[in-house]
């Protein structure tokens, strides 16, 4: 009955927000108790499952989904700048905007599949990029960034209000500042609910639909389907989450930079659904984290750190172990990072869940074996005292 | 399967009620993780520990990582000295000096790092990480102007003091401008009042300027700035074409400046921008062309011994403006020259020099307050005035925390004596000649205690 409760959705998602909103909890003994990177684990987690909805589920490749992602934050900082620091109408201006941006974009980009969707979405994204970085410069304000200034007007704020407030304005939820640790709970029920909708549509007919058009999309169309409407919905659904990222991104930290809509960028997003398991629900997710803390905590180690996480070693061993330790950290941490995608990529196809996977298969069987091996000593046991008999 | 499906449907309003709920009790917890933000007056008040803690945010990879890697080294050092090991380095010729080689106020000094990846975005997370996590007291350093306006303003919010590095952009202390944020480097405004005399008398009044100019803030300040000093002295601007940051191959913005009749090219470039542009520019044969009936002439407005190196024979008789230089002979300079070639084996760039001063004046400035407390700090930094730091009598001024203080002119050494002496001083322009007036630039400073 337990085991059933726990497999059924129902059980997936409470086991999954308590996950989520007990992280300060088990990251504190990893180093990764701070408010700024906990934002970035449920930001990012809402992009990774937003993209796996489309590259998970109909194998379509999009390297250009960092886009969205910084349509989102452009669009959420003008809101903060024009109308007002709470961050709902932030939020839904981001996903209204990246949404029509994603419509657009895949329209033109699904009339290709395979490595040619790849191509355009890249090609669609750097040209994006470019011109945030240059020719949009009033309105990105370039490589700087954009950022808040205290001469905005923000007329909603400054109807309801005449309080003249020294300094630049935080961004709030009706009041409750959005920096911080209640930054990251705003961010984590976001990533829930965003997590509930995701696994509604694997479940879903449509899900089931856009999983037939990865196996095989010509047998579809000859039993009468057009592929094509379902497609769009779901590139423009995986743009809707990378906008609502974005929008978060400026919510926890109101500035907005071209280097967002970078291919590197693009491709994290693609290296962490590899990484964690493409097409799985929570495989995503397991990808940011290893990603984003190997940005975050890896990169932070120097050598003092690491002398004093090697201090029980005898002085010469100490020494020697730092120095080749201290090549995979600290400036070395993509290195690792790379070593890591490459054992992945090769020993299990299917990401950290496939391992996981594995494990528990391995683990079953030794268990199955071994009560099976009991019951052949107890069997062979009650045989011998038949024979004594 | 389908039966697992229709429990959900029915479970789900309710269940997403309960579940609602326990969001709702999960979302009242951030009050019990906060409690150590209550207990403290200021953020990362050190309160009784033994240690304070710095945070080093450089480059370590991109564009300017040769630059990152120096201030390291000599944020090391700086932290060495301050707490009373080495041999002092500028403690001994600092003046006025409160720090007594115990630490700061009798707290022996700490650091963490991160790397800035000269992006915005990576460099707030870093400075993030190195605030809420690490608990620093000060954030440091960085080697582009883009990313020091980032994180100044990620400070000012967080009311944490940063020191800024390497940043030449006038809009760091113009209009982006920070009541947490000082800058001991010196700005585009300042080398085009330096650099425009020389050039006047190197060059003459007639002639055709091609601006290559990196794409971001500092860039264009120093185009700006340059363009300015130039047209005013009577030169014409041909053309100023954006470069983004990182190019690598300058190829392409080249060869339209032979035919563009200008015959002086202007790198707005810096760290290995600069070291790519300028070695194709020299490649590509400009230097020995002839227009105009003139020599034709490149120009490096912001100079540093780092780039020089990597640029190896093409910076040869060059001009341009720096902060420091390691051959200078003030008592500053040789002490601070000795204790990091002991260390290190070379001497110190300038992007280091600015790092080491800004750690010493800090710490200088916690001590002479008798508290960490950032508003009292801020105001014992405003209007200080020191000497025998390398660059003579210098001030941050009150207004917008520029320092202000001499500008070397230095031409790439034709006749170098060893694979150091690359850089020669050409001027010493004193400080009066570079002062503009604060207000020029617009901006604020915000408030003391946010």
């Amino acid at each position: 009955m337990n085991k059933q409760f726990f497999q059924s959705d129902l059980g997936t998602m409470l086991l999954f927000s308590v996950a989520i909103l007990t992280m300060p909890v088990w990251l504190d003994p990893v180093g990764a108790n701070y408010p700024d990177l906990l934002q970035k684990f449920a930001i990012f987690g809402i992009f990774a499952i937003g993209f796996n909805i489309l590259f998970g589920l109909t194998g379509y490749l999009s390297f250009g989904h960092a886009v969205f992602l910084g349509v989102g934050s452009y669009t959420a900082v003008w809101s903060f700048k024009l109308l007002s620091m709470n961050v709902l109408p932030a939020i839904m201006f981001s996903m209204i905007i990246a949404g029509i941006f994603a419509i657009g974009i895949g329209y033109l980009c699904l009339r290709r599949s395979g490595i040619y969707f790849s191509i355009l979405t890249l090609a669609f994204a750097q040209m994006s990029y470019n011109m945030a970085y240059s020719v949009l410069t009033p309105i990105t304000n370039g490589e700087t960034g954009l950022q808040l200034s205290s001469q905005d007007p923000r007329i909603v704020d400054n109807a309801f209000s005449d309080a003249v407030v020294e300094g630049l304005p935080s961004t709030n939820l009706f009041g409750m500042e959005m920096s911080g640790y209640p930054g990251f709970y705003f961010c984590a029920v976001l990533l829930i609910i965003a997590f509930f909708f995701s696994l509604r549509i694997f479940r879903s007919p449509f899900g089931m639909k856009l999983q037939a058009i990865k196996s095989n999309q010509t047998r579809m169309r000859y039993t009468g389907f057009n592929t094509r409407p379902y497609l769009l919905t779901a590139f423009v659904i995986s743009g809707i989450y990378a906008g609502l990222a974005g929008s978060l991104l400026a919510v926890t930290d109101p500035l907005a930079g071209a280097e967002r809509m970078q291919w590197t960028a693009s491709g994290e997003v693609v290296l962490m659904t590899i990484l964690g398991g493409m097409g799985t629900l929570v495989g995503p997710l397991l990808g940011v984290g290893i990603i984003k803390y190997f940005e975050n905590i890896f990169s932070s180690l120097n050598s003092n750190r690491l002398h004093e996480i090697f201090s029980w070693l005898p002085d010469g061993l100490e020494d020697f172990v730092v120095t080749v330790v201290s090549h995979f950290v600290g400036e070395g941490w993509q290195l690792t990072l790379g070593l890591l995608f490459m054992l992945v990529v090769i020993f299990l196809p299917g990401g950290v869940m496939e391992g996981i996977r594995r494990t528990s298969t391995v683990i079953k069987n030794y268990n199955a074996k071994r009560s099976q091996n009991k019951e052949a000593v107890t069997a062979a046991a009650s045989k011998e005292s038949d024979d004594g008999k | 399967m389908s039966n697992d499906d229709k429990k959900f449907d029915e479970l789900s309003r309710r269940g997403f009620l309960k579940a609602g709920a326990g969001v709702v009790a999960a979302a009242s917890a951030p009050a019990f993780f906060m409690k150590d933000a209550w207990a403290a007056d200021f953020r990362n008040n050190p309160g009784r520990s033994k240690t304070v803690k710095f945070g080093f945010n450089v480059p370590q990879s991109g564009a300017y990582a040769d630059e990152g890697a120096d201030e390291l080294r000599a944020y090391k050092l700086a932290v060495k000295h301050i707490n009373g090991e080495g041999d002092g380095g500028m403690l001994n010729t600092m003046k006025p000096i409160s720090l007594k080689g115990d630490g700061i106020l009798g707290k022996k000094l700490e650091y963490v790092t991160g790397d800035t990846q000269t992006k915005s975005d990576a460099a707030r997370a870093s400075a993030k990480r190195m605030i809420e996590k690490d608990g620093v007291l000060m954030v440091t350093g960085g080697s582009s102007s883009g990313v020091a306006i980032a994180v100044q303003s990620l400070c000012q919010e967080m009311g944490i003091v940063f020191m800024t590095g390497l940043t030449h952009s006038n809009d760091t202390t113009g209009k982006d401008k920070r009541r947490y944020g000082f800058r001991h480097m010196f700005n585009a405004h300042m080398s085009g009042s330096a650099l425009g005399p020389v050039l006047k008398k190197e060059y003459g009044t007639d002639r055709q300027a091609y601006h290559l100019t990196a794409d971001y803030t500092w860039g264009w300040t120093q185009e700006e700035s340059i363009k300015n000093t130039t047209e005013a002295m009577g030169w014409k601007t041909t053309a100023t074409v954006r470069t983004p940051v990182g190019a690598g191959d300058f190829s392409q913005y080249i060869t339209p400046v032979l035919n563009s009749g200008a015959d002086v090219l202007i790198l707005n470039h810096y760290g290995k921008d600069m070291i790519n542009s300028l070695t194709q520019a020299v490649q590509f044969g400009l230097r020995d062309k002839n227009v105009n009936g003139k020599n034709f002439e490149i120009i490096v407005p912001l100079f540093s011994r780092l780039m020089a190196q990597g640029a190896g024979d093409a910076i040869k008789g060059i001009l341009g403006s720096t902060n420091w230089n390691w051959s200078l002979t003030d008592a500053g300079t040789k002490a601070f020259v000795k204790s990091f070639g002991q260390e290190y084996g070379f001497p110190p760039s300038q992007a280091a020099h600015t790092c080491y001063v800004q750690a010493l004046q800090y710490a200088d400035a916690c001590q002479r307050a008798g508290t960490f407390y950032p508003p009292e700090v801020i105001k014992q930094l405003e209007g200080h005035k020191f000497d025998g730091m390398g660059n003579g009598p210098t001030e941050y001024r009150a207004e917008d925390h520029q320092a202000f203080k001499d500008v070397l002119v230095v031409r790439g050494n034709e006749n170098p004596s060893s694979q150091f002496d690359l850089l020669k001083v050409e001027q010493i322009v004193p400080r009066s000649q570079v002062e503009y007036d604060a207000k020029i630039f617009g901006g604020e400073l915000g408030p003391y205690v946010v």
